[in-house]
């Protein structure tokens, strides 16, 4: 059967085990476009929308669980509280038609460097979810990405999710191209103010291979900032910037030269950073 | 056409419309255009950038050249052919005509959809929402002036005063 159209998780494994060279499908705004391209000529396909274990999302001692199918516009418009970073970073993704179809496991499973949800996400220490047969696993999605494109995923692997602590305090989520709507990122910056640990985290994308964290930078702001008025003094600032672009290891593609990624990213730290600073 | 094939039904504007032995690869605007006959959606790009596809998959606006095909077999698709016809235009459909919101007309199916799910959820969008809500729409020709005029005046129809220029088409 060329396309199977699995309600849960086991029926998915099954027709994974099955063909495990099946193209999985979520809301086709990579796939999709792929094959359009010609890119990609499906034999098999296993269409997940119907999977009811992937939708929607749960809190559990303290802990959140998005689920693969959570399209950008259920973050955007219900999970802003939740999770205001990604919500910042769902905002800016493609157009409204793009959000209403792309989800969180299809910006997983195509692992571009730019993808948008990946800097928040890599700031939060998510764990990617993972199911097969053997059974399931979740790997922090610094593992789970190993390059451009590609991923610890094996090939009877189904993303079922992302977890992630519950952290308290300010965030931020921007990016740059060349304007407002339909963008793949130049750069891409997330912070969190982690007050309940007091420890400031990170994520940049579009600025290497994976998206990146400068730990480095992390832990002299961690140190500089006043985490009882949320201030830090302006050469902190500075320094976080600069240490933030350091840690890049950009290209120079169609998009963008090297050179101003960097310069990018180190912007977009000092930004994000101020606003979530108290005035 | 070699590579896996595909039977199925799809239920487009109401009707139950059957699509046989289609290419497994084949997106929903294809299957619409040139499979059942329905060249309201509009072909422009195919990498979901710029909207002229735009329709509704059970009442969610997406890109047609987007969406597989024989995945939307039981959804509910709404095209811009069932939003209206010539002698029962929809008031966005009006109003677009009455401002000189079309030109070449290309983009106008996907605005028209993207108009309506906006207007439905949002009645009294600001000026920012609207742009927000159109951004994935591309239009070559107007300049948008008179897309957002159009939007203007629907939203002054439906809350019951008279439209900006004083009367509706
Ligand atoms: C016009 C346009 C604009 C875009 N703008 C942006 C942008 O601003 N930022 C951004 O980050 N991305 C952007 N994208 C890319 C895309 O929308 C995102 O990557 C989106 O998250 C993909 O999700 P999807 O559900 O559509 O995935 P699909 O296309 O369905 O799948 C993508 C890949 O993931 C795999 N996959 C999907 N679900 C699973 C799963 N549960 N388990 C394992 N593998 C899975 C698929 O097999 C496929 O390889 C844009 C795309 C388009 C066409
Ligand atoms: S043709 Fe689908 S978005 Fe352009
Ligand atoms: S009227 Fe020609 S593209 Fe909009």
């Amino acid at each position: 059967m060329p396309i199977s159209r699995p309600t849960d998780v086991t029926a998915t494994l099954d027709a994974l085990a099955a063909s495990p060279d099946a193209d999985l499908l979520a809301g086709g705004t990579d796939l999709v476009v792929e094959v359009n391209l010609d890119r990609r000529r499906p034999e098999h396909v296993i269409a997940l929308r119907r999977v009811t274990e992937l939708a929607g999302h749960d809190t559990t001692d303290g802990r959140l669980r998005l689920g693969a199918n959570v399209t950008y516009s259920e973050v955007e418009h219900d999970l802003a509280q939740l999770v205001p970073g990604l919500a910042m970073a769902a905002r800016t993704v493609g157009s409204p038609q793009i959000r209403n179809a792309g989800t969180l496991g299809g910006n997983l499973g195509t692992a571009s460097p730019a993808g948008d949800t990946l800097p928040w996400l890599l700031a939060m220490d998510a764990e990617v979810e993972l199911a097969s047969p053997e059974g399931d696993r979740s790997v922090p999605l610094a593992n789970f990405l190993t390059g451009p494109k590609s991923t610890a995923r094996r090939p009877a692997e189904l993303i079922t999710g992302v977890r992630l602590p519950r952290v308290e305090g300010p965030q931020h989520v921007s990016k740059i191209g060349p304007r407002n709507a339909m963008v793949i990122s130049v750069a891409c910056f997330a912070i969190v103010l982690d007050t309940t640990n007091r420890r400031v985290r990170t994520g940049m994308g579009a600025v290497g291979p994976t998206v990146l964290r400068s730990p480095d930078a992390e832990r002299a702001v961690t140190q500089a900032l006043d985490w009882d008025a949320l201030t830090c003094p302006e050469d902190a600032i500075d320094a976080f910037g600069r240490a933030c672009a350091e840690a890049t290891a950009p290209i120079t593609d169609h998009r963008s030269s090297a050179e101003y990624r960097r310069h990018a990213v180190g912007v977009l730290a000092r930004r994000a950073l101020r606003r979530c600073l108290s005035t | 056409m070699t590579g896996a094939t595909e039977s199925y039904e799809l239920d487009v504007d109401g009707r139950a419309l059957p699509v046989a032995a289609a290419w497994l690869g084949e997106s929903l605007l294809y299957v619409l255009r040139e499979r059942l006959g329905l060249p309201g959606a509009k072909n422009a790009c195919e990498q979901g950038e710029c909207g002229s596809c735009s329709i509704f998959l059970d009442d969610v606006l997406v890109n047609a050249c987007c969406v597989l095909a024989a995945d939307a077999t039981d959804a509910r698709i709404r095209t811009v052919e069932g939003f209206g016809d010539a002698d029962h235009l929809s008031d966005v459909q009006a109003a677009f005509l009455g401002t000189g919101a079309v030109q070449c007309g290309f983009c106008t199916p996907g605005l028209i959809l993207a108009v309506h799910d906006l207007l439905d959820q949002v009645p009294d969008p600001t000026g920012l929402e609207v742009r927000e809500a159109i951004s994935g729409n591309l239009c070559r020709c107007t300049g948008y002036g008179r897309i957002l005029q159009a939007v203007e005046e629907v939203k002054a129809t439906r809350s019951g005063a008279s439209g900006p220029r004083g009367e509706s088409p």
